[in-house]
């Protein structure tokens, strides 16, 4: 350590501290190419993140304290009104889904006459979001379930609208999702009505997805719902990706660049549900098991997800 | 040697600083939320140069940006910067009356923002929204309580 005892040893200190900064910016956005470019340091990310679960964990508690005493106030009356609502509700879901296993049967017997290969069961797990905020230039989130709970690389990631993302890093108690708004994220889709197929970028916002090369001879039209389209092996097919709220000519002129509107709920939930892929067995009904502590109230909204998830793929039990 | 008691005052600021960064804000207020680790970096480099200099600042960004998942090696080299300007300050800024300290760190906060700016821009990342641009200020406010209440904590662990 340099002492200031002098001018003399001053200007040295100076020096070194030049010669310090210039080596440490040196190194930092070494760092930061590598990070960006190469992504060779995923490795030291999974390491850190591992060494980073009781930081976020701590980070979370605030939020998790300030919802388990809000629960715990609400009065009684208002738990039973709750109550009441949520039965109607469940009756209204169920006759529904009775309808939707019709269908299901239906389908599965018209694709046995037709030989093609059933779209395989799923199996999903519920895996609570711990609520923090990461860099808001960068479209993640954490989920408080991890390698542990049998959470894996590359799982898709779903909510009660749609595709959310999927899993890019796993810790035993925590696994970072990668949105699908995230600027280095692609989804192939398909237009749900006419089947053209395409690809989805996010583009580093919550509320829009970018939808570049649709050829101007191909039928897509503002309102169209995507889905994705299976294509690469990553995503499943037929899980709702978002609407095309706008179709515009690019700068070639040679195609339409569309905005897309994403179907999940990317901005804040509070639970997502990982799929497992399962062997294509289409009798078998999804089980939704929620690891460790998931909220009750969460799970209010999961039913309509699991719904909206497998719909047409397995039939569920009859009410 | 009144500055060697303060051992757990150090990373226990660390700490709470960072985890300020993670706790979820409501959507309005989240482009204010200071930038609670440059604050506490900022008051050590000032307090305690002799030890703390530009590779503490570098390694406490590079601990923010595995902690908030931002780009490895862009908090560290925002901090670095903050530390050497600092540095080069720093007998000047001690002697500074408070207003105009908070002041020099809402400029160097600024600058913070800019440089933020300049490496988003040179990746071609998203920027942060306008809105972002007004942390500095909140972060200028902060910086009085967050010197006094440093202050404190190692002025009563000095005194025992």
């Amino acid at each position: 350590m340099p002492s200031f005892a002098s001018p003399a040893t001053q200007r040295s200190g100076d020096v070194t501290g030049t010669l310090r900064l210039l080596a440490l910016l040196a190194v930092s956005i070494g760092l930061i190419v590598a990070d960006h470019r190469g992504g060779w340091l995923d490795q030291v990310r999974a390491h850190a993140g591992v060494a980073m679960q009781p930081v976020w964990w701590l980070a979370g508690l605030p939020s998790r304290l300030a919802r388990s005493v809000r629960e715990d106030a609400v009065t009684r009356s208002l738990l039973s009104e709750d109550n009441h609502r949520l039965r109607n509700e469940l009756l209204v879901a169920n006759a529904r889904l009775a309808r939707l296993q019709a269908a299901a049967e239906e389908n599965t017997h018209l694709r046995q006459l037709l030989g093609a290969a059933g779209s395989g069961g799923l199996d999903v797990q519920l895996a609570p979001i711990l609520d923090i905020d990461l860099d808001p230039t960068r479209q993640r989130l954490v989920l408080r379930a991890g390698s542990r709970d049998g959470v894996s690389q590359g799982q898709t990631v779903i909510d009660a609208g749609g595709v959310v993302g999927q899993v890019i890093q796993t810790a035993p108690g925590t696994a970072v999702v990668l949105l699908l708004t995230d600027l280095d994220h692609a989804v192939p889709v398909m237009v749900a009505r006419t089947g053209v197929r395409l690809v989805a970028f996010g583009q580093g916002r919550s509320d829009a997805l970018r939808l570049p090369n649709v050829p101007l001879s191909s039928d897509v039209r503002v309102g169209d719902e995507l889905v994705t389209s299976g294509l690469g092996g990553r995503f499943p097919a037929g899980f709702p990706v978002g609407t095309i709220t706008a179709l515009a000519p690019d700068d070639s002129r040679a195609f339409l660049v569309g905005s897309v509107d994403p179907a999940a709920r990317l901005d804040r939930g509070r639970d997502v549900l990982l799929l497992r892929e399962l062997a294509p067995a289409p009798v078998v009904p999804p089980a939704v098991d929620a690891p460790r502590s998931a909220e009750g109230a969460g799970a209010e909204e999961e039913p309509a997800g699991i719904d909206a998830a497998s719909a047409g793929a397995s039939p569920e039990d009859a009410p | 040697m009144r500055r060697v008691a303060n051992g757990w005052v150090l990373p226990v600021s660390v700490l709470v600083a960072i985890l300020l960064g993670l706790v979820p804000l409501p959507e309005m207020l989240q482009p204010l939320r200071p930038y609670w680790l440059a604050l506490v970096v900022a008051y050590w480099v000032i307090e305690d140069n002799e030890r703390l200099g530009l590779v503490f600042a570098f390694s406490m960004g590079l601990l923010a940006d595995l902690a908030f998942g931002s780009i490895l090696g862009e908090q560290a080299l925002r901090l670095t910067v903050m530390a050497f300007i600092l540095q080069r300050f720093r007998t000047q800024l001690r002697f500074f009356p408070m207003a105009q300290q908070a002041l020099a760190i809402g400029g160097l906060l600024f600058n913070d923002r800019v440089v933020s700016a300049a490496v988003h821009l040179a990746l071609g990342v998203e920027q942060v929204p306008w809105t972002y641009w007004l942390a500095p200020v909140a972060g200028m406010l902060l910086w009085a309580p967050v010197y006094l209440v440093m202050d404190a904590l190692r002025f009563r662990r000095r005194g025992r």
